[in-house]
């Protein structure tokens, strides 16, 4: 669109802007990298140069790793994440199939509902949520987690998947059902591999907002490395960052599928 | 084609006519609702259950594992004559209120700006879009270090450009932490904001600017006449979406300052939860997060109408 300017033009209109954006969104991550690999001499003496490594050290990462919980939390959240995507995913099928593609009394209450159910924040069914839990005994259990997590993640992945489903040719479909196939048939061996571009951006989209619970999740490595008012920052950022690298490494693999999941959920819906 | 569907076709038909069942099976409204059931049943009891059970609790006196005690509205009175809640109250709107715009605003000059031709778009748009991705806990712990009292990077930041030491107290003092709570919120929302406009913006058919510019618009008169009112429904479904989160925010608070210092970041979601959990009272904590529910209850309303009809 923009063609044409000298490059001081070029500048002021691109790279200021762009850059202002890049520093702002991206100087935290700097932080978190350069602390976790700072010796706390430097860490805690105000008369270095702070934004500089001096005598970088890998220490905090070998003391996280050695001295607390790190891997077992990250196991813990890894395997939540991906149950609660699985499920998601298969739960999400099975309501944006019918919702795409058949025509029965009731589908666009349901529609509705489904939407409106992704749109309701934690926070609103927490403490209900929890107790029922505890009279469960299920609290502090990856069975409490695993099951309240997917209940914003079902009628999201639903949501995301009605609005895929709806761009496939039913021509094939058309041509299963005269071949003589069930309808279960027809949406088992015909449509589902069509749509592996769709389950692709859905699970992505899925897994990231199940690492982003907090509410359910015990935060293990954080409350371990804050024990009164002594925080361990060190290892505190190097935990952070470790923790962040997942889901950042899944989704830069995957960025345009997360940006057309992203702009078909708030756009189309 | 007719060659390779014959097996199928054999092998279909005799379970179509012989099986009443299958036939049954095979209608659209029996095989929708038996599909659908699973999942509407498991929100139902994870969804549907727990939101009653809430309205339930609202209306009891309930500490912690002790049976309840009906007491009608009496929850509802409490919060009516506490002043917290109402603090709360004016917190969350301020809140909401601010980083909402702030959002806006900034999405929208992060998607003008990214609407460009450059190398390595894709990688800055990877790159931008990154505080949306990183879990919240995780990110806003660092954003706790650097505020940090004594060696924030922020204050020796401004300290190196001419503050006097020790510089501002950003989390100790109740507008600075209201600030920076507010901030933080836009740090993490605005790429969602930006990116989703940006797309919007890439559906901006290109002649339209070309007839606007050839009529003698200027640039700031191509952004308000030509892109804001075609980007306009996008904009309300990111506004719609961002105020529902930002309204019912927890993580970020919880984490940062605790609702601290005094109560003055103290939002709904986190204040249910300190009367709820810290101070053990479920029936009052859900009475204040079913305070909520209205404002909610319309902005989901207004949403999920809107994403239907576009």
């Amino acid at each position: 669109m923009v063609t044409g300017y000298g490059p001081v033009e070029r500048l002021v209109r691109l790279w200021l802007p762009v850059g202002f954006f890049l520093v702002l969104a991206l100087f935290p991550f700097y932080w978190m990298a350069i602390t976790s690999l700072k010796p706390d001499v430097e860490l805690y003496n105000r008369h270095i140069m702070p934004l500089v490594l001096h005598n970088p050290t890998l220490k905090h990462y070998i003391d996280l790793l050695t001295q607390t919980n790190f891997l077992t939390w990250t196991w813990n959240t890894m395997l939540v994440a991906v149950v609660s995507t699985a499920i998601s995913l298969v739960f999400g099928v099975m309501l944006a199939y019918p919702l795409a593609r058949m025509r029965f009394a009731g589908a666009g209450l349901i529609a509705m509902t489904v939407a409106a159910i992704y749109l309701v924040p934690q926070p609103l069914l927490f403490i209900p949520l929890a107790d029922l839990i505890n009279r469960l005994d299920l609290g502090n259990t990856l069975t409490a987690v695993i099951l309240t997590y997917p209940t914003m993640l079902v009628p999201f992945s639903a949501w995301l998947l009605l609005g895929y489903f709806k761009t496939v040719p039913m021509e094939l479909e058309e041509a299963a059902r005269i071949d003589g196939a069930s309808r279960l048939q027809t949406m088992r061996r015909i449509f589902l591999p069509l749509c592996t571009p769709g389950f692709i951006s859905a699970g992505i989209f899925a897994f990231t907002l199940s690492q982003n619970e907090f509410l359910y999740a015990p935060v293990g490595v954080i409350a371990e490395l804050i024990r009164g008012d002594v925080f361990y920052w060190g290892q505190l950022m190097a935990g952070a960052l470790l923790g962040s690298i997942p889901v950042a490494l899944i989704y830069s693999f995957f960025v345009e599928h997360y940006v057309a999941g992203l702009t078909s959920g708030s756009v189309k819906g | 084609m007719s060659v390779r569907s014959e097996p199928l076709l054999a092998a279909a038909r005799p379970a179509r006519r012989g099986a009443p069942i299958g036939l049954w099976l095979d209608r659209q409204s029996v095989f929708s609702w038996l599909m659908m059931a699973p999942p509407l049943l498991f929100l139902a009891a994870l969804v549907g259950y727990p939101f009653c059970y809430g309205i339930l609790l609202s209306l009891q006196d309930r500490p912690v594992a002790h049976p309840g005690t009906f007491v009608g509205l009496q929850n509802f009175i409490t919060n009516f004559n506490d002043p917290i809640f109402w603090r709360v109250a004016l917190n969350t709107f301020v809140y909401t209120a601010v980083a909402t715009l702030l959002k806006m605003v900034g999405g929208l000059g992060l998607a003008v700006a990214m609407n460009q031709h450059f190398r390595m778009k894709n990688l800055v748009r990877a790159l931008l879009l990154l505080p949306f991705i990183v879990p919240t806990v995780l990110s806003t712990v660092a954003w706790m270090w650097m505020l940090d009292p004594a060696f924030s990077v922020v204050n020796r930041l401004l300290i190196g450009l001419g503050l006097p030491r020790p510089g501002p107290s950003w989390l100790g003092n109740p507008i600075l932490a209201m600030f920076s709570i507010i901030m933080i919120n836009t740090w993490r929302g605005l790429p969602f904001y930006g990116i989703t406009l940006l797309a919007g913006l890439q559906t901006v058919p290109p002649e339209l600017y070309e007839a606007a510019t050839i009529d003698g618009a200027s640039g700031w008169q191509r952004f308000r006449y030509v892109t804001l009112p075609l980007l306009q429904p996008i904009i309300l479904i990111v506004t719609l979406f961002s105020v529902i989160f930002t309204f019912a925010d927890f993580q970020l608070v919880y984490v940062l300052t605790h609702g601290g210092p005094q109560n003055a970041t103290q939002l709904f979601a986190t204040y249910a939860f300190d009367i709820a959990m810290g101070a053990g009272q479920l029936g009052l904590g859900a009475s204040v997060a079913l305070a909520m529910f209205p404002a909610l209850a319309l902005l989901i309303f207004a949403l999920t109408i809107y994403m239907r009809r576009g």
